[in-house]
C-alpha cells in the first residue's frame, strides 16, 4: 500500500468530514429543517455558491475521462472541452434574477417546486420527480464506481473495500449536514481542485521539457493531434460544435444546477458567484485537459484513459504531492455524488411524499424520514456499485442529455414565456426524453444524425413540443406579478 | 394594463445580456479554432509553444469572456432584492 499518497488523501478526508459535522450543529439549530436541509437556507456567499457549482458540475468525467481523451485526441478534445467555459457565466445568468424572485415567492426548495408552481400541474411534478429519480439515481451510482476505482488505483485496497470506504465518507456527511454541508464542502474540494490542477499541469510541463518540447514530440508522432480535428481527423466541425448544447448552454436545464440558482443570498453573492465561476470552471477545464494532451509524450502507451491522470500524477509528483493533487478528482467524484443524492433523496421526500402521500407531516416526521430517504439510498447504490447491472449502465447514458432535453424548457419557457403552460411543459418533457432514447439508438446503429451529439435534435424538438402544445391547448397568458 | 415588477426587466435585460455573451463566445471559439486551424500543420505558427489556433480561440478567448464577464457584472447588472419584503420596505 501506499502509504505516502494515501496519508494526505485521508487527512483531506477528515477535513471534509469536520466540516459536514460543523454544518450539522449549525443545522440542528435551525427552525426551518426542509429549507435547510435541502437548500442551506437560501444564503450561500457567491464565492461557496460558484465553487459548489463548479464542483458539481465537474465530475468524474472532466478529471479522469476528460483529460483521458484529450490523451488520445490532442488538441482538439481540449477545444471541445472548453465550451464549458461558457456554463460558468450562462447558467446564472439566464436563470439569474428571475428564477431567483419566484423561487422565493413560490417557497420553492427544488426545481420540481418550481415547476409545481408554475404549472400547477400533479402529472408535470411526477413526470419531473420520476426522471429525476431514475436519470440522476443511474449517474450517481456511475459515479460512485468511479470513485472506487480510484481509491482503488490509489490504495491498492480491493474493489469492494475501496467502495466501502467511499461510500462510508459520502453517506456520513451528507446525511448529517445536509445541502449547506455539501455546498461548503464543495466550496473547500473545488479549491483543492483549483490548485491541484495547476500544480499537476506545472509538473508535466517541466517533465516534459517545456510546452514547445511536448507539441514538437506530439507533431512527430502525428501532426494530427495539434490540429482541431483530433487524432485521427474525425472530430468534425458540427460535432464539436454541438458539445456546445451538451456542456455548454444545456446545462441550464440540469436540476442539480438549478437548484443551486435558487440558493443565493443575494444578488451581490450572485455577482459574486457569476464571475468567480466563470474564471474557475474555465481555469479547471482548460489545466486538466491540456495536462491530458502533455501526458501523452512525457508517457507514451497509456492504454486506460481514466488511468492517465493518477499516472502521471505519479510520475511526475513526489508521493505526498501526488496524493494532494490526486484529492481533487476524489473530491470532485464526492462533491458530485453528494449534490446527486441530496437531489435524488428531495425529490423523493419533498416532491413524492409531502406533495401526495402525507402534507401534514410533523417537522420531526420530516426530519425522520429526510435523514432515512439519503441514508438508505446511499446503502442501495452502494449494494448496485459492488456489481453494477447492466440497466444502471444503460440508464446513465442517457442521464447528462436525457435530463438537459427534458427540463431546458420547462424551466426557461416557464421562466420568461408567459404563454407557457402545462400541456407544453408535459409534451417537452415527454419529447425530449423519448426522443432522446429514440435518436441514441439511430445513433449507435447508423452513425451519428446530422454529424452532431445525441443531445442536439431532441433539445430542438422538445422547443417545438413546448411551443406547439402551449398555444394550441388551453392557450392562456401567465400571470407572473402578484395581483395587488 | 399589465404591471411589470420593476425587477423583471432588470432580469430580461440581463438574461438577453447572457445570451450575447454566449454567442459572442462562441463564434469567437469557433473562428479562431477552425479559421486558423484548418490550414495544414506546417503553417501554423506557435505562441508560447501552443499552435496558434488554440492559443487565440482557448486562451485568450477564455481570458476575453473572464474579463467581459466582469466588466458586464461591475457596470451593466444591477442589484435587486429578492424578497417581497425587502422591495415594500
Amino acid at each position: 500500500m501506499n502509504y505516502a499518497v494515501l496519508v494526505p488523501m485521508l487527512a483531506f478526508l477528515v477535513i471534509i468530514f469536520f466540516i459536514g459535522y460543523w454544518s450539522s450543529r449549525k443545522l440542528s439549530a435551525s427552525s426551518n429543517f426542509i429549507s435547510d436541509y435541502f437548500l442551506g437556507g437560501r444564503e450561500l456567499g457567491g464565492f461557496v455558491l460558484a465553487m459548489t457549482m463548479v464542483a458539481t458540475y465537474g465530475s468524474a468525467s472532466s478529471f479522469l475521462g476528460g483529460p483521458g481523451t484529450a490523451y488520445t485526441m490532442g488538441f482538439g478534445w481540449v477545444l471541445l472541452a472548453m465550451a464549458q467555459v461558457v456554463t460558468g457565466y450562462f447558467v446564472l445568468m439566464i436563470l439569474g434574477k428571475k428564477y431567483a424572485i419566484m423561487a422565493r415567492r413560490y417557497k420553492a426548495v427544488t426545481m420540481i417546486d418550481f415547476l409545481k408552481a408554475r404549472y400547477n400541474s400533479t402529472i408535470v411534478v411526477l413526470l419531473s420527480a420520476f426522471s429525476i429519480i431514475v436519470f440522476l439515481f443511474s449517474a450517481m451510482a456511475a459515479q460512485w464506481i468511479g470513485g472506487a476505482r480510484l481509491v482503488e488505483s490509489l490504495t491498492g485496497l480491493s474493489y469492494n473495500s475501496a467502495l466501502f470506504l467511499f461510500a462510508i465518507s459520502v453517506l456520513v456527511y451528507v446525511t448529517i449536514g445536509g445541502f449547506r454541508a455539501v455546498a461548503l464542502t464543495d466550496a473547500v474540494q473545488g479549491a483543492v481542485m483549483l490548485v491541484g490542477t495547476l500544480v499537476l499541469l506545472i509538473a508535466v510541463i517541466i517533465a516534459g521539457g517545456g510546452i514547445p518540447n511536448i507539441v514538437n514530440d506530439l507533431i512527430n508522432e502525428n501532426p494530427n493531434l495539434v490540429t482541431p480535428y483530433g487524432a485521427d481527423g474525425n472530430l468534425t466541425t458540427a460535432y464539436v460544435s454541438s458539445f456546445w448544447i451538451l456542456v455548454g448552454v444545456g446545462v441550464v436545464g440540469l436540476p442539480q444546477i438549478a437548484v443551486r440558482a435558487m440558493s443565493y443570498k443575494n444578488s451581490r453573492s450572485m455577482h459574486r458567484a457569476l464571475i468567480i465561476g466563470t474564471i474557475v470552471t474555465g481555469f479547471i477545464m482548460l489545466n486538466m485537459h491540456l495536462i491530458g494532451v502533455f501526458a501523452r509524450p512525457v508517457m507514451p502507451g497509456i492504454e486506460i484513459g481514466d488511468k492517465v491522470i493518477p499516472l502521471i500524477a505519479l510520475e511526475t509528483l513526489p508521493p505526498w504531492v501526488a496524493g494532494i493533487v490526486l484529492a481533487a478528482p476524489m473530491a470532485a467524484i464526492m462533491s458530485t455524488v453528494d449534490s446527486l443524492l441530496l437531489l435524488v433523496s428531495s425529490s423523493i421526500v419533498k416532491d413524492v411524499y409531502l406533495n401526495y402521500i402525507k402534507p401534514d407531516a410533523t417537522m420531526k416526521t420530516i426530519k425522520r424520514i429526510s435523514f432515512g430517504v439519503t441514508g438508505i439510498l446511499g446503502v442501495i447504490v452502494f449494494l448496485l456499485a459492488l456489481n453494477p447491472p447492466e440497466l444502471l449502465i444503460f440508464l446513465n447514458l442517457f442521464a447528462f442529455g436525457g435530463l438537459e432535453a427534458a427540463f431546458i424548457w420547462p424551466i426557461v419557457l416557464g421562466l420568461y414565456w408567459k404563454w407557457g403552460n402545462k400541456y407544453g411543459a408535459i409534451a417537452s418533457m415527454a419529447t425530449g426524453i423519448f426522443s432522446y432514447i429514440a435518436i441514441h439508438f439511430y445513433n449507435i446503429e447508423y452513425g451519428n444524425l446530422f454529424g452532431v451529439h445525441t443531445v442536439t435534435v431532441p433539445v430542438l424538438l422538445s422547443l417545438a413540443a413546448f411551443i406547439a402544445f402551449s398555444l394550441l391547448i388551453n392557450r392562456k397568458a401567465y400571470q407572473y406579478n402578484i395581483i395587488k | 394594463m399589465e404591471e411589470t415588477d420593476w425587477r423583471f426587466k432588470i432580469a430580461h435585460r440581463e438574461a438577453w445580456i447572457g445570451v450575447g455573451l454566449a454567442l459572442f463566445n462562441f463564434i469567437w471559439w469557433f473562428g479562431f479554432a477552425y479559421g486558423l486551424g484548418s490550414r495544414p500543420v506546417e503553417e501554423y505558427s506557435y505562441i508560447f509553444g501552443l499552435p496558434d489556433w488554440f492559443f487565440y480561440s482557448c486562451v485568450v478567448g477564455f481570458l476575453l469572456i473572464c474579463v467581459l464577464v466582469i466588466v458586464i457584472v461591475k457596470f451593466f447588472f444591477t442589484e435587486v432584492p429578492f424578497d417581497e419584503e425587502e422591495e415594500i420596505r
